[in-house]
């Protein structure tokens, strides 16, 4: 396992990761760890091909969506400032931050994963959820047995108590609205093992 | 009125069989008479004086003709009646799902036990006496090892090496205390004379507290299934009901021998107490070295392919009796085995005899146990029995005080450990849902005659037996709803957040298991390098580096071939995924639909449909909760069966990127149904219509390479157009052109599908399946394949014959922008 300050100093700019994302030398550590371990070629990046071959990603309905997030822009390299950011998403919220007025948001706010969250649902990135795209995301979800015209009823239904704009898509704000009584902390949200 | 018409001949048949057992056992009692004349006559005594041939001192026989029928039951006895219980306890299975709703509501094991008891009943009343085949040695030789290699053999073995500490604690730990907890209450409780139970001593106490420990959480697990339970909950149930048993037996047959000493001293204390840990180790040592060495052994049966099998129990077996010779325990001997052997042997054998090996255990292992559940209620109702209402009260109340402490006290050491703690839900489960299984029972009635009150003890046994099982088993689902119902608010949010809020959670933990949170990955690494490097190449005969999605793909493939053949009526067509997914496909067009508004019903429908049909996540324990069914992945195979195409493509580049190439063909080698290739390559464009084209070609020629033992029809083609499939009149005549020419290269191969349209597509995919599959090493035939498709589109296969990087199996995406 290594001690975590010989790790740290395999990794390029480790200090602006850690201001950047909130995450501690030992976490960074360990997922530089991991970053290697899922590299398997050593090549210093990782592809879509590294992460498809973890069985377990693999069998979770929305695998490729998942991968496509952390590829987006149809790179096909991930480097490992850019995993720990995304990464960084699901640090869970930490309530005791002192909130200075002119720096942005942490990447791990809740406004932020629920920006990942969403774009994981729109794919073409036009900043909305159209009802195409909502019944890609029930598909994948769904199990075969589903009827199109219940998935398509499903979609309906979404729409029409997120959409206020009536537009028939669902955009970010009303996709925030949707959620606010729900704890996205908790369900967006990895304790990261140190 | 149906059910009642359909229970009714079930009816009939036992009550038959117990007749007929009855029966047989009545003939036991008369065996003697019959027909002597055909016997030849006495022998002559040595001592008295020699009478020379028979007719002489004996009376003259009457004569008598040759009888056309005789009955010589003594002969068959044994295995006579061994079959007719075995066959009256399988019947008795059978006549449970006649009607399915009883299932779900009482467990499997409360049905044995009434029937048991029904026929004990019977028996009973015609004074009849039940076989005395519980005895010590057949059941620990003949009854229990099934069941032991039964819940070894089909544990999941990842999650349960991920939470192996847990598994441990709770139940060496757990049974330890429920034992010296409940032994010595139970001793307080002893010296209290009301009860007239003071010549129990301690010993004896602590034995009987150790029988009644051992339960068996997992008739628990079917009833979490349809409740959202923490999948941990699952592991560590499934695999404290495996050590529990162990841990049981070496307690039991420890304070059996101390029960028998005079006197205890503290040097047998710790005696007592290294033996445990000699014993425990030893029996994995064991079960570790028989574990290998049966790998080692299937490497070299390729061509004995029908006794494989054989070999499995074989070894199973014999590190089973050598532990018992040895005294060390036996049954972590083989559930050390069974976990060793699985993995390298089920990539030894051939498909059919993994599937055979894991019918056949499940098969064991089920009669075992219901035997032993139909014994005990026959047992319940015939033998004597000594009632003692303060001991047996006393012993129930006792077991669930410290049970109930038991899971909370460990529960609060251990989470601080744990990633995922366990909540007050989760306690409760595993506490109430501590029902006490077949092991108690066996121990209880092969207690030594020595124990003076053995009587009081069998009779405390099987109440308490009958009090968690019937009780507990039957309420533990209501309650749970009813906790759970509590707990989830009901007054659900609107679909949108049951939607996000799935997606959410899917999300999640994909991201966990991106980061490999649950394994101490850096150990697990350590080990499958190891384990790539040398253990791999000893024991396994192909010897190949596997990456595990590949292994599953395949795995799944082929079982997903098998079962489209197994539904076959005469109408492949009726292939389950491909329909569907043409279905699905042929109604995605966008098209304007006029505002809805929905009515309540419709949204509670919704609603339920949601809830009952989104996947949950990690659902790769869920196959194993039901313990009398064999496992079913029919949902990891769901997911992988739509993400068909990107997991090829990611298989595919794998191996371009992959030094190891030369190596990656044997992985990668073209599948011998050719026209999946191309079926392939359309699917990959209409994909990606905006994407990368070039990436598209990669998909043509990878398939992960079937099993080269197995003589299964390839059964790819049907995957090739599970993904959203698109309008695609543009690729139409593409396709006739190179089925074509396809055609004209193999005509020994039926390519069909390539077929163009898509209503013709799922028949004539299916048809290539009828090409068997031409035997191992047919790769060849693959590189000349496909012909370079027509100008319109714009991929293009590769060249026949040109290898690709260092082996001709692997194609290779080029770019030449045309044609023939």
């Amino acid at each position: 396992m290594g001690s975590t300050s010989s790790t740290l100093s395999k990794i390029p700019n480790a200090d602006e990761l850690i201001q950047e994302t909130g995450f501690t030398s030992a976490h960074l550590a360990r997922l530089f760890e991991r970053f290697e371990a899922l590299d398997k070629d050593k090549k210093g990046y990782l592809s879509p091909q590294d992460f498809e071959a973890i069985k377990e990603l693999a069998l979770n309905p929305i695998c490729d969506r998942i991968i496509g997030a952390f590829f987006s822009s149809g790179q096909e390299m991930l480097d490992f400032s850019s995993f720990v950011r995304i990464l960084a998403h699901f640090r869970p919220i930490d309530n005791n931050r002192t909130k200075e007025p002119n720096s942005p948001d942490p990447i791990n706010s809740r406004i932020n994963k629920l920006k990942f969250a969403f774009q994981l649902y729109d794919q073409d990135k036009d900043g909305k959820i159209s009802r195409n795209e909502l019944l890609q995301v029930l598909r994948a979800m769904l199990e075969k047995q589903v009827t199109e015209e219940q998935l398509e009823s499903i979609a309906d239904r979404t729409i029409q108590e997120a959409d206020l704009d009536r537009d028939d898509a669902i955009s970010f704000e009303e996709f925030r609205k949707s959620l606010e009584k729900v704890n996205i902390d908790h369900k967006m949200s990895i304790r990261f093992l140190r | 009125m149906g059910f009642l018409s359909s229970v009714k001949p079930v009816c009939i048949v036992l009550i038959s069989f117990a007749v007929l057992a009855l029966l047989s056992f009545g003939a036991n009692a008369e065996d003697s008479p019959k027909p002597t004349t055909t016997k030849p006559p006495a022998k002559p005594t040595e001592h008295g004086p020699i009478y020379t041939a028979p007719p002489q001192p004996l009376p003259e026989p009457e004569k008598s003709y040759l009888p056309l029928f005789t009955l010589n039951y003594p002969r068959v006895q044994i295995p006579f009646e061994i079959t007719l219980w075995v066959l009256l306890a399988s019947f008795a299975k059978i006549g449970f799902h006649v009607y399915h709703k009883i299932t779900i509501w009482v467990p499997e094991t409360c049905l044995l036990i009434s029937i048991g008891l029904i026929v004990g009943a019977i028996m009973h009343s015609v004074h009849e006496q039940p076989p005395a085949v519980l005895t010590s040695s057949v059941f620990f030789l003949y009854m229990l090892p099934p069941i032991v290699l039964d819940s070894a053999y089909f544990m999941p073995t990842q999650p349960f090496f991920e939470n192996v500490g847990t598994v441990l604690w709770f139940s060496i730990v757990g049974t330890l205390w429920n034992s010296i907890g409940v032994g010595i209450c139970l001793y307080g409780v002893c010296q209290i004379p009301a009860l007239g139970v003071q010549d129990i001593n301690l010993q004896e106490n602590l034995l009987f507290a150790s029988i009644i420990s051992a339960v068996d959480p997992v008739a628990v697990l079917a009833v979490f299934e349809d409740v959202n339970i923490n999948e941990q909950l699952y592991i560590v149930a499934f695999g404290e009901s495996l050590f529990n048993d162990a841990v049981t037996v070496v307690l039991y047959n420890l304070f059996n021998h101390v029960a028998e000493l005079p006197v205890v001293d503290a040097a047998d204390v710790f005696l007592g107490v290294l033996r445990f840990f000699l014993v425990g180790l030893g029996g994995m040592l064991f079960g570790l070295v028989f574990g290998f060495v049966a790998a080692f052994t299937t490497r070299f049966t390729r061509k004995v392919r029908e006794i494989e099998p054989l070999f499995i129990f074989m070894y199973s077996y014999l590190a089973y009796l050598l532990a018992e010779l040895l005294s060390i325990s036996s049954i972590m001997a083989i559930v050390t085995c069974a976990l060793t052997m699985k993995y390298y042997v089920e990539e030894n054998v051939s498909q059919r005899s993994c599937t055979t090996i894991r019918h056949v255990i499940k098969m064991l292992g089920t009669v075992s146990e219901t035997l032993i559940f139909f014994f005990l209620g026959v047992v319940t109702i015939t033998t004597d029995h000594e009632w003692n209402w303060g001991y047996i009260l006393f012993t129930i109340l006792f077991a669930q005080i410290w049970r109930g402490l038991g899971i909370v006290v460990l529960t609060q050491i251990i989470n601080p450990f744990r990633t995922i703690p366990f909540n007050f839900k989760d306690q409760f489960g595993l506490s109430y849902g501590g029902l006490r299984g077949a092991i108690t029972f066996a121990l209880a009635y092969t207690l030594p005659n020595t124990i003076i009150r053995k009587k009081l003890f069998i009779t405390a046994t099987i109440a308490i037996i009958i009090f968690t099982v019937f009780i507990q088993g039957i309420s533990i689902r209501p309650i749970i709803e009813l906790m759970n119902v509590r707990k989830t608010n009901w007054k659900l949010g609107t679909i949108n957040v049951e939607i996000h809020t799935r997606l959410m959670e899917h999300i999640t933990a994909g991201v966990e298991d991106l980061c490999g949170q649950w394994s101490h990955h850096s150990l697990k690494d350590k080990f499958m390098r190891f384990n790539n490097r040398f253990i791999r190449k000893i024991l396994i005969r192909d010897n190949r580096p596997e990456s595990s999605i590949v292994a599953l793909y395949k795995k799944l493939e082929l079982q997903n071939a098998m079962e489209v053949l197994d539904t076959i009526s005469g109408d492949i067509s009726a292939a389950p995924s491909l329909i569907s997914m043409h279905e699905e496909k042929a109604s995605n067009k966008s098209s304007f639909k006029p505002k809805r508004t929905f009515l309540a019903s419709d949204l509670t429908a919704m609603h339920e449909i949601l809830s009952k049909n989104m996947y949950k996540i990690r659902e790769r324990t869920m196959s194993y909760t039901n313990k009398h069914t064999l496992p079913n992945d029919s949902r990891a195979r769901e997911i992988l069966v739509r993400r068909h195409t990107s997991i090829r493509r990611s298989l595919r580049a794998r191996s371009f990127q992959g030094s190891e190439s030369a190596r990656s063909q044997k992985y990668f080698s073209l599948p011998l149904g050719q026209s999946l290739d191309t079926g392939y390559a359309t699917e990959s464009i209409r994909l990606n219509a905006d994407g990368d084209p070039a990436l598209e070609l990669h998909n043509r020629s990878v398939r992960p390479k079937p099993r080269p033992r197995s003589k299964q029809p390839r059964f790819s083609t049907t995957r090739a157009r599970l993904d959203p499939l698109q309008e695609l009149h543009s690729t139409v005549n593409m396709e006739d052109e190179v089925r074509a020419e396809e055609s004209s290269h193999r005509p020994s191969r039926q390519s069909s599908s390539s077929s163009n349209s898509r209503s013709r597509a799922p028949l004539q995919r299916h048809s290539s399946l009828g090409t068997p599959s031409v035997g191992e090493d047919d790769p060849e035939g693959d590189e000349q394949q496909l012909e370079s498709p027509p100008p319109a589109w714009t991929p293009e296969p590769p060249d026949r014959g040109s290898g690709g990087p260092r082996n001709p199996l692997l194609r290779r995406a080029q770019w030449k922008p045309q044609d023939k």
